[in-house]
């Protein structure tokens, strides 16, 4: 085989890539720097760093960047742990167990809009929803969730929608530990903890690695949930960068402004890739 | 100058003491009673995290006064007038249809391409390989918002808004890193040396595709296609913002909902029961392969 086919096979793959990526970036450098309202296509001009400046200095700015990483951490702890937790109890065999692990897998598979209106309406609802009916039950005061916890809110409902995924990795990676090693550890007087502390837990390392992977992914561009549920508000309680830059550049049709916060956020996503090769990229060799 | 580490022999029956205190119940009914404590904790947790999943199923089916009624309902006479108002008044099939064929082409034009470049970066790597590979996902952790701009002006300048052709390239584009990444992993499974016996037998590159790797890599195919088409189908930011009325997928018919006109209940969770069924059934259906897929078969 010459050294030209393994190029012109990869070939396709690298050059849609390279557009998709390329393209809006070029165009998307180019907007930062003018002014470009969507609203008035007529004026537009040289706004040198105006843009960024503007981005950069909104109120808004900070608490996104909090709230990005807030959900993307809290997130992350919440389906890795609960995940490990809800794994271990199904892992030994009990009657139903293939049902439950129908039933627990099931939220990974419902699309985020779906997610979102399900937890607005149905569940968190200060009135009619589920937990303010539980609530009462115990004596509490209502919860008006997406106003008074909104950032909290949020995570619950990607957190809710994420476990299952961390779970059904987590099951799949216990299902291959050595069960002779575990019994001899018994025999050897080790307790619960113990044996979670120095052996589950790091047979679990690698697929952990693999979790947090595929959630940074995902979870840095939240966006649909946000969009149906809160509109980032009250505020900007509840706005992340991803829902910064669309505000920007659909309710403000300001495009200049939202190219600018859309290269931040290019950056952002490179911060987070450096990390995350450093940290995960050599466990999945 | 290893020396032998002395055995300290009257350490040991302090470990012997943990088997005593536990014989206090014959073993059998400590077994069943262990048992059902995990059989019971199980199932509160799985309920628990399924509960908003069964009260939208279960809500489709009451009228929206008894969806709303306090303290909620759990029995009633179930209706099916939610399904047949949904289907009248915003077609649900015609987002069905955009759905299906978005997901479906999507995936498939997405494997094409995907396919031989795995196959180019698993059996004949190079140095450049795995920074490749690790710039594919770079591209894919990029918030899409960030390039909706300029996407939307394309799209606008193409006419391809609010056309399933769009929505496809888009969901192609976007899917692809995880595509080429899982096909890869599954293909480095792979034996190069099966691959190579089938060239020195004189098989073509096509030949050797499609009668060695293949049937090899059966099981990647399915794991990457099914978990693309899953993606593509609940994929809402794009869906959203390139498309409409005629092109919507079911994200979108739902995001419909979130209006003040959405608290009508009973309609909206025939909706999303209708919008999620299809690919909660198949998912449930190809878990196993799933699996495989979503780990890019990194854990076994």
């Amino acid at each position: 085989m010459n050294r030209f086919l393994p190029r012109a096979l990869m070939a396709p793959a690298v050059a849609a890539l390279f557009l998709w990526m390329i393209v809006p970036l070029a165009m998307t450098i180019y907007f930062s720097l003018i002014r470009f309202n969507l609203m008035q296509p007529e004026v537009r001009g040289f706004a040198g760093l105006g843009n960024f400046e503007y981005f950069v200095t909104d109120p808004s700015f900070m608490t996104a960047v909090v709230n990005t990483v807030v959900l993307l951490a809290s997130v992350i702890a919440i389906t890795v742990a609960g995940g490990i937790a809800v794994a271990l109890l199904v892992d030994a065999p009990f009657p139903g167990r293939s049902l439950v692990r129908l039933l627990l897998i099931a939220p990974f598979f419902v699309m985020p809009t779906v997610n979102a209106l399900l937890w607005k309406h149905m569940m968190m609802n200060p009135i009619y929803g589920v937990l303010a009916q539980v609530w009462q039950f115990f004596g509490l005061q209502r919860v008006d969730w997406l106003t008074d916890l909104p950032l909290f809110s949020i995570i619950l409902m990607v957190a809710w929608q994420w476990l299952p995924f961390a779970t059904l990795i987590f099951i799949t990676s216990l299902q291959s530990m050595n069960r002779e090693q575990l019994e001899a550890a018994t025999m050897d007087g080790a307790n619960y903890l113990q044996k979670l502390r120095f052996m589950v837990i790091p047979h679990l390392g690698r697929s952990i690695a693999v979790v947090i992977m595929i959630e940074m992914i995902f979870l840095m561009s939240v966006f649909a949930e946000i969009f149906t549920t809160t509109g980032g508000g009250p505020g900007d309680a509840s706005t992340n960068v991803a829902f910064l830059i669309f505000k920007q550049a659909l309710l403000n049709f300001d495009a200049g402004v939202a190219s600018a916060g859309a290269l931040f956020a290019v950056l952002l996503a490179n911060v987070a890739a450096v990390f995350l090769i450093r940290m995960i990229g050599k466990n999945l060799d | 100058m290893n020396e032998p580490v002395p055995l300290h022999l009257d350490e040991a029956p302090l470990a012997l003491p943990v088997a005593r205190k536990r014989a206090a119940l014959p073993w059998t009914i400590r077994y069943n009673l262990a048992l059902a404590v995990r059989t019971a904790a199980a199932w509160l947790v799985t309920l628990l995290l399924f509960f908003p999943l069964g009260w939208m199923a279960l809500t489709a089916f009451k009228t929206e006064l008894q969806a709303i009624q306090v303290p909620p309902l759990f029995f009633f006479r179930p209706t099916l007038e939610n399904f047949v108002e949904v289907q009248q008044r915003s077609d649900y099939l015609l987002y069905a249809k955009n759905s299906v064929i978005t997901s479906v082409c999507s995936t498939l034009i997405g494997l094409a391409i995907a396919a031989p470049a795995a196959y180019s970066m698993a059996f004949f790597r190079t140095k450049k390989t795995r920074d490749i590979l690790m710039w594919m996902l770079s591209t894919k952790m990029m918030p899409a918002v960030g390039a909706l701009v300029p996407i939307y002006v394309l799209a606008q300048s193409a006419n391809l808004l609010d056309t399933r052709t769009g929505l496809i390239v888009v969901f192609t584009l976007s899917n692809l890193p995880i595509m080429v990444w899982m096909l890869y992993s599954h293909f480095k499974d792979i034996p190069a040396e099966i691959l190579e016996a089938a060239r020195m037998d004189g098989a073509t590159l096509w030949q050797e595709a499609r009668m060695v790797l293949l049937p090899l890599a059966m099981g990647g195919f399915a794991s990457t296609g099914l978990l693309c088409l899953v993606l593509a189908w609940n994929e809402a930011f794009w869906a959203l913002n390139l498309s409409s009325a005629k092109s919507g997928t079911l994200a979108t018919l739902i995001a419909s909902y979130s209006s003040p006109e959405g608290l009508f209940w009973a309609k909206l969770s025939a909706a999303s029961l209708m919008a999620i069924a299809p690919i909660v059934v198949f998912g449930w259906l190809t878990q196993k392969q799933l699996v495989q897929g979503l780990t890019f078969g990194a854990v076994k």
